[in-house]
């Protein structure tokens, strides 16, 4: 028996530090190598750790909430064998090969009985296997195509073929194996009871976040409501006619590349203002945080370049960026660097919101749902789908003109969708 | 000046060019294919076919010289050797190509692609120039291809050539000396040495075939040396002189004395061949702005996108795999339909090569030395063509030789298949097929392989991996 010590491992990007938002294991668990065992936050992503070996959980540092530096002891483990006086998570033993004599440069028909390997025990009769990280999963050709057409990541689905090989019915089952729905019956009781929940990890960071920039920017909104019938019927005329693995077109697409035009004619919108060393930076560059509710809470994934993109490519870098950011595999550059936010309630639709700066940007603009609407034109009532944006700026390098002006030029795109792309 | 716009340009007609343009054809793509010299490309007009051709002439000569020797052999006897007029081969070889040609001259057509003959000088990206026409792309797709490279030292010209010359030699020779021994120098000088003409090889690395274990050259290796092929290793040509005779004189020098004039060797010859290896064709693709690596060979993703938008490049061209006939085919197909919309990309487990040499060498997946190095516990068999009834019957293990298979121990997938030996070329594809499924060693073993084939050696060797081989002991 031996003790093996497990530094918290450098996890990349510069990181020096990160806060343990979980531990997977206690102290007297036995844990196999690669389960994992520790949930650590960085700046901005979350990391799990693997363990890097079989054996008893000795001993944990830090409660969740508390920092370890990379480097750190963070957990002992007493396993069989020697222990590492030298922390080297890394060390795996060699596996032997069976020795197969190989002379013969002439062929020979019969003599030299060969002393081949034993033959080996047949692979163990495990129903399914998840690839390892990083090896690729088994599957025919034709499972691999089919996979790809139907955006399935192979790497997550079980093989019940022999050697954990992936089959057809395997995908069939991955689809088909919705989130059962939780039959809760009605409770009538009255309920005392408390949930203390403290704040820390991600929802810690944007606590902090929120506050620095509620507490330090006078935030003025400004609400506009636009006419979108014109553009849903773009909209609707792309989506029916777009080619196999286009991806389909939101209205969101749309409102970036309009923010692209109006963004470049108002630079002083599209800023990150410095305040501690007094400094307005603008930029030329459009990059668009894209405000994304995962499990784990608020992420800003951001869209680069999005004056560099077309309406499909930017629809397809948003979904892109934000299902990274919900299956927290965004990496620090996706979720960095942005100049302007959207934030998009989508469907919840809403009548307004005062959404909160993004600092050190200067604005955020909030989308709601599109719904069609009674509205009076040239003294008639006629139905119009209708949409409102709310935005917030920063009042103190900001003026109220130059918000209004910035929202009504959006305005004025999306409702002549032309104009976008002109 | 003329402008045809359309939707797909392939700009080569090879075998990566011709099939994506069929393709693409076939998927209602508005299609312009151009070629400079003849379709076919190098594989069908100046390489795979045309030196298959000759390997096959080389091996019926040298079979009937076995049986215009005294007493016969099998049997079979002939009374009069046998001669070789090379005029005559040449043109055999080249009514070859030419239906081959023809061929995909007629696919393409039939496909519904229009072949434009020319070269193609770009002005941008999607719009190039063929002769008084001016093709507008909304897609291309460059299928340059690669050239032999050629030793400043030892320029082609005057008796130097390369394997596009060597395929065309009307005459018989007394003296072949190869520089470079690697697959296309080797092919080439089994065939004259079987055709007659003396053969030396003269090769910088310490082994001809080096990308190859020793257990694969070993047999190709006792050939030459049985064949009296002079193989010099571990030396660099240093340059031919033209002598009075006509003949030319290949200079040459241990590598590890580079600098002692004094240890200079040289031999006769009536020609040089060089073959050290190929480049990429992409001079002349500047105006399209595709990104090139420091050697030359456009850069692509796994979808063979280059930098620019909607330009693709497939085959030897670029960065993406090895330079195979097969690879290009395979990635003109793919891009003629990821320009129609599908979802795909290259990521093969298992990419074939062969080298027709006598005996052939042939690998896919991994050697031994890879799996292990790759971090997999490996089990490996093999099988001697010497037990193979089918090899016997056809003196296919007149040069040694044997089918090899790696598998993973733990559970037994087959990560690769090697085998050297005459006539194993044709085995590969079954082994290609077992990776890219994900077979075991038990789904070989458990499939009956027909008999009399050679084929019943991929399952022997199966066996012989698991532990329990039939046919040898």
């Amino acid at each position: 028996m031996g003790v093996f010590a497990f530094k918290l491992p450098d996890i990349g990007e510069g990181v020096v530090e990160g806060e343990v938002v979980e531990w997977m294991v206690a102290v007297g668990d036995s844990v196999k190598e690669d389960d994992p065992i520790l949930s650590v936050m960085t700046d901005k992503a979350t990391v799990e750790i693997p363990s890097p070996t079989d054996g008893v959980v000795k001993s944990i540092e830090g409660e969740p909430g508390s920092i370890l530096a990379v480097g750190q002891v963070c957990i002992e483990f007493d396993i069989d064998g020697d222990g590492n006086a030298v922390a080297e998570p890394e060390t795996k033993v060699e596996e032997e090969v069976p020795a197969v004599v190989e002379e013969t440069p002439e062929p020979v028909v019969e003599d030299e009985p060969e002393p081949a390997p034993e033959p080996a025990p047949a692979p163990k009769p495990t129903p399914v296997v998840v690839a390892a990280p990083g090896a690729r999963p088994l599957a025919s050709p034709a499972v691999r195509q089919r996979a790809r057409e139907s955006g399935i990541d192979l790497a997550s689905v079980a093989g019940s073929g022999p050697a954990g090989r992936i089959t057809h019915s395997d995908l069939d089952s991955w689809k088909s194996a919705g989130s059962p729905v939780a039959a809760a019956g009605p409770s009538r009781s009255a309920k005392t009871g408390t949930t203390e929940i403290p704040v820390i990890g991600l929802r810690r960071k944007i606590a902090e976040s929120m506050t620095a920039s509620y507490s330090t920017i006078p935030h003025f909104s400004y609400f506009e409501e636009v006419d979108v019938t014109e553009l849903e019927s773009l909209r609707v005329h792309l989506n029916s006619t777009r080619a196999e693995g286009q991806p389909k077109l939101t209205y969101l697409p749309f409102i970036m590349q309009a923010l692209v035009k109006a963004l470049g004619e108002n630079p002083v919108c599209n800023a990150l203002y410095d305040d501690e060393k007094g400094v307005v930076t603008r930029h030329d560059a459009i990059h668009l945080g894209i405000a994304t509710q995962t499990d784990r809470g608020l992420y800003v994934p951001v869209v680069k370049h999005v004056e560099a993109q077309d309406v499909w490519t930017s629809a397809g870098e948003m979904q892109r960026v934000s299902q990274a950011a919900r299956d927290g595999t965004a990496g620090l550059d996706e979720l960095t660097g942005s100049t302007f936010t959207i934030t998009s309630l989508g469907r919840m639709g809403g009548l307004g919101a005062t959404p909160i700066i993004n600092k050190p940007e200067v604005g955020i603009l909030g989308v709601h749902n599109a719904v069609d609407t009674p509205v009076v034109r040239d003294g008639q009532i006629v139905i119009r789908r209708m949409m409102r944006l709310s935005s917030s700026w920063d009042h103190r390098v900001v003026d109220g003109w130059d918000g209004a002006v910035l929202v009504q030029r959006l305005k004025s795109l999306l409702e002549h969708p032309a104009t976008i792309f002109m | 000046m003329k402008v045809r716009k359309c939707k797909v340009l392939v700009v080569g007609a090879g075998p990566g060019g011709y099939v994506a343009a069929i393709r693409s054809a076939q998927l209602g793509m508005d299609t312009v294919i151009v070629e400079g010299e003849k379709a076919g490309g190098t594989c069908l007009i100046r390489g795979c076919i045309p030196s298959k051709a000759m390997i096959h002439a080389a091996h019926k000569f040298h079979e009937l010289a076995q049986h215009a020797k005294e007493g016969g052999h099998m049997g079979i006897s002939i009374p009069v050797p046998a001669e070789i007029d090379m005029a005559g081969l040449k043109g055999w070889k080249d009514n070859i190509v030419d239906r081959l040609n023809k061929g995909v001259e007629h696919l393409l057509k039939s496909s519904g692609a229009e072949l434009i003959t020319g070269w193609a000088e770009f002005k941008d990206a999607k719009t190039a120039v063929v002769g008084d026409t001016q093709i507008e792309a909304e897609y291309v797709i460059l299928a340059n291809g690669s050239v032999p490279i050629e030793l400043p030292f030892m320029k082609y010209g005057d008796g130097v050539i390369s394997s596009r010359e060597a395929l065309d030699i009307d005459e018989k020779l007394d003296h072949l000396v190869v520089v470079g021994g690697g697959y296309i120098g080797l092919e080439l000088g089994i065939v004259h040495r079987m055709l007659g003409a003396e053969v030396t090889i003269v090769e910088a690395m310490d082994s001809v075939l080096p990308i190859f274990d020793k257990e694969l050259r070993r047999p190709l290796e006792l050939f030459m040396k049985k064949n009296k092929i002079k193989v010099n290793t571990g030396v660099f040509a240093k340059g031919a002189e033209k002598l009075e005779n006509g003949k030319l004189k290949l200079n040459f020098i241990d590598k590890n004395h580079a600098d002692d004039d004094s240890k200079m060797q040289s031999v006769e010859a009536d020609r040089v061949l060089v073959t050290v290896g190929r480049r990429p064709r992409s001079e002349g693709l500047a105006p399209t702005g595709v990104a090139l690596n420091e050697r030359g060979f456009v850069k692509v993703n796994e979808k063979c996108e280059t930098n620019m938008k909607g330009v693709y490049a497939i085959g030897d061209l670029t960065d993406l795999g090895e330079m195979l006939a097969h690879v290009a085919s395979f990635q003109g197909e793919m891009v003629a339909e990821i320009i129609a919309g599908k979802n795909r990309i290259y990521s093969p487990l298992a990419v074939p090569a062969i080298v027709f040499t006598e005996p052939e060498i042939v690998s896919v997946g991994m050697s031994p030395d890879e799996a292990k190095e790759a971090g997999h516990p490996v089990i490996t068999g093999k099988f001697p063509l010497a037990a193979n009834g089918r090899s016997l019957t056809q003196e296919a293990e007149k040069t040694g030789g044997f089918v090899r298979v790696v598998a993973r121990e733990d559970d037994h997938r087959i990560l690769g298949v090697q085998a050297v030996g005459t006539h194993v070329s044709e085995l590969v594809g079954e082994w290609t097929l077992a990776i890219e499924m994900g077979a075991l060693l038990e789904d070989i073993a458990g499939t009956i392989h027909a008999h009399p084939t050679m084929t019943e050696m991929t399952h022997e060797a199966v066996l012989a991996t698991l532990g329990h081989a039939i046919h040898i002991s």
